[in-house]
C-alpha cells in the first residue's frame, strides 16, 4: 500500500501549503455552494414540470448528483492537479526529478498535488447521497451497500485509468490540455442518467468519457435498479482499463527520453 | 471615420488568420458549446415524454426545435472575454493593448467574430445532424423569423457589452472565478439556456424578463421559433436596446476608472 502512504504524505504537504491561505477555504466553499445550487436548481425546475425523468424520481436524481459531485471532487482533489503538474513537468523537462525518485513513477505523478479544499465537493456529494437515501426511505441492506461500494470503487478506477491514458499521450504530443477539455465538456453530461440519452449519444458518453460507469452505475446501485450483469460489466471494464492504462504508461515511459537532457 | 472600416477590416483579417491556425483546438472548444444545448434538449424532451407527452406548451418536437436554434444563437451571441480578461491584467499584457491608438474592445470584437465565422463550419453541421435526428417542429410566421435576425445581432451586442463590463471586475479583484460562477448561475437560469422561459416557475420567469440575459439568448430563439406575439416582440426589442444603452454607459464609465487604476502588474 505504498501509494496510500504517498497519498497521505502529499495530502499533508498540500494541507500545510493551503493552510497558509485560509481565505481560499471560503472561496472554495462559495464556489461549491454555487455549483451544487445550480445543479439542484436545474433539477428542481425540470421536476416542477414532471414527476419523473425517464423513470428516475427526484430523490433518485439527487443521489445521482451526489455521486457526480463525489467523483468530481475526487478528480479535482488529487487527480487533475497532479496530472496537470505532470504535463507541465514533461513540457519543461522537470519530470526527471520525479523519475529519479525511488518510488513507482505512475503513483508519484498521480498523487503529487493535493488541493485539500476540493474535499468540500466530495463532502457535498456524500451529504447529497445520504440525504437522498434517507428521503427515498429505502432500507439499504448489506447487499445493496456492497454493490454501491463496489461500483463506486470501479467508477474511481475507470476515471483514474482514463486520466492516466490521456496523460501518457503527453509523452508524444507534449500539449494535451485540450484533450482534457474534451473530458470536462463531456463530464457535464453525467449530471443526468445516461439512460435518458439516445443510443448513439449514450454510446459516445460511455466509450469516449465513461460517465455511464462513473456516475450512473453507482447511482443505480442506490436506487436499486442495478442489475448483477451491469455491476459485473463495470468491474470487468475497471480491471481491463487499469491493466491497459498501466501497460500504456509503462510503454510511454520507456519511449520518453526527457526534454531537458 | 473613413479609416474606421479599414481598421475593422484589418483587425478582422488578423483575427481570422489567427483562428485558422487553431482549427483542432477550436473544434474541441465547440464540443461543450454543442453538447450543452443537446443535453437540455434530451432532458426536456424526456421530461415531456415522462409527463404525458408535453411540458407546458411544448412536445418533444418543439423542445428539439427550441434547443437546436438555441445552439446556433448561443454560438452567435456568446463571448469568452470575462474568462480571459484577468490574465491580461495579472500578467500585464493589457499594457501593450493600451499602447495601441484604438480601444482594446475593437480587437476583441474582431477576435469574437472571426471565431464565430470559422466555427460555423462546426456549429452548422452539428445543428443539421441534430435536425435530422430529433425531427424538430419549426413553423414560424414570416415576420417573426425576419425579426429574429436583428434580434440576434442586438442580443450579441448586449451580451458582449455586459460580459466586457463583467471582465473589468478583474481590475479590482483576482477572485474572478467566483464572480464568473455567479454570473453563469444567474444567466444560466434566466437566459433560456437551462429551460425555455415559458417553462420556468412564475417568480423566476418574471426575474428573467427583467434581467438582460434572456434578451441576449432566449428572446432571439423564441422569435426565430415564432413563440412570441408582436407585442411581446416589440417589448423584447425595447429591452434589448435599453440594456445595450445601460451596458454601453457602464463600460465607458468604468473603463476610465479602471485604466487609471491599472498599474501593469508584471508588465
Amino acid at each position: 500500500m505504498s501509494w496510500l502512504r504517498l497519498f497521505l504524505v502529499f495530502t499533508r504537504i498540500g494541507a500545510l501549503s493551503e493552510l497558509a491561505y485560509r481565505a481560499n477555504f471560503l472561496v472554495q466553499a462559495f464556489e461549491s455552494l454555487i455549483n451544487v445550487t445550480v445543479v439542484l436548481g436545474t433539477v428542481a425546475i425540470v421536476f416542477s414540470r414532471t414527476d419523473n425523468l425517464g423513470g428516475w424520481s427526484v430523490w433518485e436524481l439527487v443521489a445521482l448528483i451526489g455521486v457526480y459531485f463525489l467523483i468530481l471532487g475526487m478528480i479535482n482533489l488529487v487527480l487533475a492537479p497532479s496530472i496537470t503538474r505532470f504535463m507541465e513537468d514533461v513540457q519543461q523537462g522537470t519530470l526527471d526529478f520525479t523519475l529519479t525518485k525511488p518510488e513507482d513513477a505512475q503513483v508519484l505523478v498521480s498523487v503529487s498535488q493535493v488541493h485539500v479544499w476540493k474535499v468540500i465537493d466530495v463532502l457535498a456529494g456524500v451529504a447529497l447521497i445520504v440525504l437522498a437515501t434517507h428521503r427515498l426511505g429505502k432500507h439499504i441492506g448489506p447487499l445493496a451497500a456492497g454493490a454501491f461500494a463496489l461500483s463506486l470503487l470501479a467508477a474511481g478506477a475507470i476515471v483514474y485509468s482514463l486520466w492516466i491514458l490521456l496523460a501518457t499521450l503527453t509523452f508524444w504530443f507534449i500539449r494535451i490540455e485540450n484533450i482534457l477539455m474534451i473530458f470536462w465538456s463531456m463530464y457535464l453530461a453525467g449530471r443526468w442518467p445516461v439512460t435518458i440519452y439516445p443510443g448513439w449519444l449514450r454510446t459516445m458518453l460511455t466509450v469516449v468519457v465513461p460517465i455511464a460507469f462513473a456516475v450512473t452505475v453507482p447511482a443505480e446501485a442506490i436506487s436499486g435498479r442495478l442489475t448483477p450483469g451491469t455491476l459485473l460489466l463495470t468491474l470487468v471494464v475497471a480491471v481491463v482499463m487499469l491493466t491497459v492504462s498501466r501497460w500504456f504508461w509503462t510503454y510511454g515511459l520507456k519511449h520518453y527520453s526527457g526534454a531537458s537532457a | 471615420m473613413s479609416g474606421g472600416s479599414g481598421l475593422h477590416r484589418t483587425l478582422f483579417r488578423i483575427s481570422l488568420a489567427v483562428m485558422l491556425q487553431y482549427r483542432v483546438a477550436s473544434v474541441i472548444w465547440m464540443i461543450g458549446a454543442i453538447l450543452d444545448p443537446l443535453i437540455f434538449l434530451v432532458v426536456w424532451s424526456t421530461a415531456a415524454r415522462s409527463s404525458g407527452g408535453r411540458v407546458g406548451d411544448m412536445d418533444p418536437h418543439d423542445v428539439a426545435a427550441y434547443y437546436i436554434v438555441l445552439m446556433l444563437v448561443s454560438h452567435l451571441t456568446f463571448s469568452w472575454i470575462h474568462e480571459v480578461f484577468q490574465y491580461r491584467v495579472q500578467f500585464g499584457s493589457l499594457t501593450f493593448e493600451l499602447l495601441r491608438p484604438v480601444h482594446p474592445i475593437r480587437a476583441d470584437i474582431a477576435d469574437n467574430l472571426a471565431y464565430k465565422v470559422v466555427n460555423l463550419a462546426v456549429a452548422l453541421p452539428a445543428a443539421a445532424v441534430c435536425w435530422i435526428v430529433f425531427q424538430p417542429r419549426w413553423e414560424p410566421p414570416g415576420w417573426s423569423l425576419a425579426a429574429a435576425g436583428p434580434a440576434v445581432v442586438l442580443g450579441f451586442e448586449v451580451r458582449f457589452m455586459l460580459e466586457w463590463s463583467l471582465a473589468m471586475v478583474a481590475f479590482w479583484t483576482t477572485r474572478i472565478v467566483a464572480v464568473n460562477r455567479m454570473y453563469y448561475a444567474i444567466s444560466g437560469f434566466t437566459s433560456g439556456r437551462v429551460a425555455p422561459i415559458a417553462l420556468l416557475p412564475g417568480p423566476l420567469a418574471a426575474l428573467a424578463h427583467a434581467l438582460p440575459f434572456y434578451y441576449a439568448l432566449g428572446f432571439p430563439v423564441d422569435l426565430a421559433l415564432g413563440r412570441l406575439s408582436p407585442g411581446e416582440a416589440l417589448r423584447g426589442f425595447f429591452m434589448q436596446i435599453l440594456w445595450l444603452v445601460l451596458a454601453g454607459t457602464l463600460i465607458s464609465t468604468v473603463w476610465r476608472a479602471a485604466v487609471r487604476r491599472f498599474t501593469a502588474v508584471g508588465g
